[in-house]
């Protein structure tokens, strides 16, 4: 097992966790299409990718823009920034019945309260669903998001709380109980969706290996394993060799700190 | 015949106590002064239906009015929790809160249903979540044509659905433009409807652009004046959303007191849309001002004699 470089304590000190998961995440939707946007960290992290490596990306939110090109980052999924210069404006029936039903989303990209090993997404409730600790939003769009788009990218903070063995509810269907589970539902009940492929956290780059559970395939810069550890509920899968995420180019930095977050409210 | 009256009037007249009341707009188009006149009125034991409960049903529920919320996605957008909701869901604060949950196709789907008159609305969601756990009336039904199970929701028919709108004319032909949300579906399927409107328009306007008319005036039984009438929320082309509001209400929900407070001061503490946008002040009011124009093509409908 190869630990990543080590890294100069200049080269950390650059850029925050929150900027370096940003940017691996938009980084993943390089080539891709048509991706459907989630609320709060997925918004960023799409916007910036449509600035930089998926020039032709076609950005799809709930609330009814397709190909969407925002001139501000919007603080809410349904900011007139969306609207003004999208390809189409249509009606939620329209949105969810055609383009995310119709099998037209190649990727859905969420956050999550909470994510289990094989990709699973609660944000519903902490505790009892009767009685919860903690209520959260809800499924929201999220639970036909992860059926029916092709694939699904997560992004989200890591932290033993996040990074459970058993999420509290079920809010959106990751890899089931398995790969092999997950194959034979999606099949056997029509899913368009293949599932979850990609989460990115503030510490590293996970896909899913073949029995479906999550695998860090690459480390940020400035994080260690011993952090992954301290801050997962189970003992994560690990690539051979383990790689280290490049660290933002200027130029990501640039535009996540003039042009899309000024306020830090994504990056604090 | 004009249907143009004032909210007070339109609220006394067509909201009551117990109804099921729908006041929808996603993000866009949120009618908080049809929200804030159901608060002064003191209406009871509504059940609240939108999709996203946003400020206006954290507010509504803070003041009371309500008994049970039928939604898909329960949050401050882009900023957290809606604390007074909590209160009651977590703590029965000061009394439980009914929920009934759905997803946001669902929501979409039950306003469908309901505008159809069909029994129920079938769609791809819900497989392998806990949500139909959570919510008996998500069902799992066999297609009558094949094999395949997908989920079905029932109708949603509000008693009356409140919808914002840039413009109508005096008998409710409503024009919007921008994210319309579900604003179509839930108005077909309310037994009333009431249209709060930026702008009182001319009947020619609404026939000159057919394609724009989202709501007939057949179903709209109030049509209300009500410039600036969905702040903090937006309307397209005529005022920004006020995120700074938003932010704002996060600290102010966060305390019993200081929610009432707030309610004392902009909802009871005014007569009505108008006091409350002179407090607000110009200058406030011109911030939220479009940072320039975006008007559409016209097109040529033709005339065909």
């Amino acid at each position: 097992m190869s630990e990543p470089r080590a890294i100069r304590p200049a080269e950390v000190s650059a850029f925050s966790k929150s900027e370096m998961m940003i940017v691996a995440a938009a980084r993943e939707l390089a080539g891709r299409r048509v991706c459907f946007v989630g609320v709060g960290l997925p918004n960023i992290a799409v916007n910036l990718a449509r600035l930089t490596c998926a020039p032709t990306l076609e950005l799809v939110y709930e609330s009814g823009a397709f190909g969407a090109k925002p001139a501000r980052l919007p603080l809410s999924i349904g900011d007139p920034t969306i609207v003004t210069g999208a390809t189409a404006v249509v009606s939620m029936f329209e949105l969810f019945s055609f383009y995310l039903q119709g099998g037209l989303v190649d990727v859905g990209f969420l956050g999550a309260a909470q994510i289990d090993r094989f990709g699973n997404i609660n944000s519903t409730v902490i505790g009892d669903y009767e009685h919860p600790k903690t209520r959260l939003p809800g499924s929201g769009g999220a639970c036909e998001i992860a059926i029916n788009a092709r694939q699904v990218f997560v992004i989200m903070r890591q932290s033993k709380r996040s990074f459970v063995d058993r999420i509290d509810f079920r809010t959106s269907p990751g890899n089931l109980g398995g790969a092999e589970a997950s194959a034979r539902i999606r099949r056997e009940q029509g899913w368009l969706g293949r599932g979850p492929s990609v989460v990115v956290t503030d510490l590293g780059i996970y896909h899913f290996d073949d029995s479906g559970e999550m695998r860090l395939d690459s480390i940020h810069p400035g994080a260690t394993l011993e952090q992954v550890r301290d801050t997962i509920g189970w003992e994560p899968h690990l690539a051979e060799p383990l790689s280290t995420t490049p660290a933002p180019t200027p130029e990501e930095l640039r535009l996540i700190r003039e042009r899309l977050d000024p306020e830090g409210s994504y990056t604090k | 015949m004009s249907k143009v009256t004032s909210m007070r009037d339109a609220v006394a007249a067509l909201v009551h106590d117990g109804d099921v009341v729908a006041i929808e707009g996603f993000t866009h188009l949120i009618c908080f002064a049809a929200g804030h006149e159901i608060i002064r009125q003191r209406k009871r034991e509504l059940t609240l239906a939108r999709l996203t409960p946003d400020l206006i049903y954290d507010q509504m529920v803070a003041a009371g009015t309500a008994r049970k919320l039928v939604f898909s996605w329960l949050g401050n957008p882009g900023v957290g929790g809606l604390h007074a909701i909590r209160r009651r869901v977590e703590d029965a604060d000061p009394a439980p809160l009914e929920l009934e949950e759905y997803s946001h196709f669902g929501m979409v789907g039950r306003y469908t249903a309901g505008a159809s008159n069909l029994p129920f609305f079938p769609l791809r969601s819900y497989f392998e979540t806990d949500l139909p756990k959570a919510n008996p009336l998500i069902r799992p039904i066999r297609s009558p044509f094949g094999e395949e199970t997908v989920y079905a929701v029932p109708p949603l028919k509000p008693d009356v659905t409140v919808v914002h709108a840039q413009r109508a004319d005096a008998e409710g032909n409503t024009q919007m433009w921008g994210l319309l949300g579900c604003q179509k579906e839930a108005a077909f399927a309310a037994e009333r409807v009431i249209v709060v409107v930026e702008d009182l328009v001319d009947e020619s306007v609404i026939r000159a652009d057919p394609n724009r008319t989202v709501i007939p005036g057949l179903i709209v039984n109030a049509v209300v004046v009500e410039p600036f009438g969905a702040h903090p929320s937006y309307v397209q082309g005529a005022y920004d959303r006020d995120n700074h509001f938003y932010r704002d209400w996060d600290a102010i929900a966060r305390e019993a007191g200081t929610t009432q407070a707030w309610l004392d001061e902009w909802v009871y503490g005014v007569s009505g849309r108008a006091e409350y946008m002179a407090k607000l002040g110009a200058e406030r009011v011109a911030s939220l001002k479009p940072s320039g124009e975006a008007p559409s093509g016209s097109v040529d409908y033709g005339v065909y004699k």
